[in-house]
């Protein structure tokens, strides 16, 4: 059954909103800060001695649900020394066009080598340029996104938790 | 029943020449205001990267529609396919000929009148060629020979037939006052008395409701139903072809409007000061604005009906209305 003065309501609530400020984040131009716990980008670490922190232990790509994740380990040398343990990656490459972002790799890693950074602009032109190397994943990362100060996000340890 | 002064026929070749173009650059920026109003009613900035407020996005649409490539489908058939969409605009344009929108003016000794065809016919015409205009979107959904296509020119025509005889109905009232069919005439007689809208004000809603329809506009754009249909009779164009036909709807838009103006709203006289006779079409313009704006206001505001709600509603309440409208109307233009 037609109603309408409902129908005249209606026409008023969308005049009304034609005098509220619109809510859209105008992307490219104003950049939103993610929250410190973003999955973005992966990175991998190194120790401060210059010793990379990956000791290519395969566990990352075992955990991949996407199955993304390449490593070729090698043994480490006297004269060749890359990372702190007995072995060290030799390829180790993500394939960012199939990567889901879940950061299984970030929990299978033993030695917190892999972490998932923050940036999330990370499109190419070429499918082939996806395929990150070990060299692109242990530099610093060009900042593009700002990053929301994490004392704003961290929920404070409860006190039950907090004595053990 | 005021005489028709004769005109020289450059003068009507010039003067075709500018409406045509300002009904086309009334088109290109209608569906820019059309797309800012929209998106302020749902709390968004609507295109606001061509140029400054977007106001070059209509030009940048038309390069893109232009230089894309004239795709058909191996089965359409070809040369109905091609003609559809020429068919619906030129009788788009066409129809806003006889749309009167000043008293006439003299520049420079040469009379120039305010529309490009007072014909006496005026009414009946726009009426032939919008019907015309309809086989132009039935027959371009054909000859697509896809699914959607030819299930939204059905729904189309189903559509523009039904609501076309509540709309020729609901200005049957204004023709028995105005006793002519010429829309100068019809402007004039309003002047004289007082705007149809006032005893003609359920012709006027009726009319407005049809109209809706017959331009497939929201709550009645079942034809073109995105939901269901892909897009409707257009789904199998692109390109230009298709530009064509989204101008074509969008000039029957501001015909329509323009004539809901013009039977109803005193045509190109003020409201209460009608100014200098060039000043008519800043009139007849200003109205026409108001006009085009609740198009798209009710477009943000209502959802779609659904079918059975659409045929119910055209035959079982529009229509009887309307009649009852014409009828009365003449009884008592008879009796008083």
């Amino acid at each position: 059954m037609p109603q309408p003065i409902d129908t005249f309501k209606g026409f008023a609530v969308t005049f009304r909103q034609i005098f509220r400020k619109p809510i859209t984040q105008q992307y490219p131009d104003y950049k939103r800060a993610v929250y410190p716990r973003f999955r973005g980008r992966h990175r991998l670490h190194t120790h401060e001695n210059g010793l990379e922190k990956c000791v290519g232990c395969s566990l990352c790509a075992a955990a991949c649900p996407a199955d993304c994740i390449r490593v070729v380990a090698a043994e480490n040398t006297p004269e060749h020394r890359v990372s702190a343990g007995e072995r060290y990656a030799r390829i180790y490459e993500i394939n960012m066009s199939r990567c889901i972002f879940c950061g299984y790799c970030e929990l299978a890693c033993p030695f917190d080598a892999i972490t998932l950074g923050n940036e999330f602009e990370i499109s190419e032109y070429s499918r082939d340029d996806l395929v990150y190397t070990k060299d692109m994943l242990l530099a610093e990362p060009i900042k593009r996104v700002p990053v929301a100060d994490s004392a704003l996000f961290d929920t404070p340890i409860p006190a039950y938790k907090r004595d053990s | 029943m005021t005489p028709v002064p004769s005109v020289d026929w450059w003068v009507s070749v010039i003067e075709s020449l500018v409406v045509i173009n300002l009904v086309l650059a009334t088109f290109a920026y209608l569906t820019l205001a059309e797309r800012k109003v929209m998106a302020r009613m749902q709390l968004r900035y609507g295109p606001n990267r061509a140029g400054p407020y977007g106001l070059l996005q209509p030009i940048a649409d038309l390069l893109k529609l232009l230089f894309k490539e004239s795709f058909n489908p191996a089965a359409a058939i070809d040369w109905l396919y091609i003609l559809a969409p020429f068919l619906a605009a030129f009788t788009a344009l066409a129809t806003f000929s006889v749309i009167p929108f000043g008293p006439g003016w003299v520049i420079g000794g040469v009379y120039v009148p305010g529309q490009v065809a007072n014909v006496s016919i005026g009414l009946i015409l726009i009426f032939a060629l919008g019907s015309i205009g309809i086989y132009g979107f039935i027959v371009g959904g054909w000859a697509s020979d896809s699914k959607y296509a030819l299930l939204g020119s059905m729904r189309t025509c189903a559509q523009l037939v039904s609501y076309e005889v509540s709309l020729a109905l609901s200005v049957l009232g204004v023709v028995i006052m105005a006793e002519s069919l010429r829309l100068s005439d019809i402007v004039a007689a309003q002047a004289d008395t007082v705007w149809y809208a006032v005893p003609q004000f359920v012709g006027l809603v009726v009319f407005l409701l049809a109209g809706t329809a017959e331009t497939a506009r929201a709550p009645f754009d079942l034809p073109e139903a995105e939901q269901e249909l892909v897009a409707g009779y257009h789904t199998e164009y692109g390109g230009m072809r298709f530009g064509l036909f989204t101008m074509s709807e969008y000039i029957n838009l501001i015909t329509l409007s323009a004539l809901c103006i013009t039977l109803f709203l005193g045509g190109w006289h003020g409201i209460v000061w009608d100014g200098p006779s060039w000043v008519a079409p800043l009139w007849f313009i200003g109205k026409l604005v108001v006009i085009l704006y609740v198009f798209i206001w009710m477009r943000t505001t209502l959802p779609r009906l659904r079918y059975d709600q659409l045929m119910r509603f055209g035959w079982k309440v529009l229509l009887p209305v309307a009649t009852l409208n014409a009828v009365v109307t003449a009884l008592l233009v008879v009796w008083l």
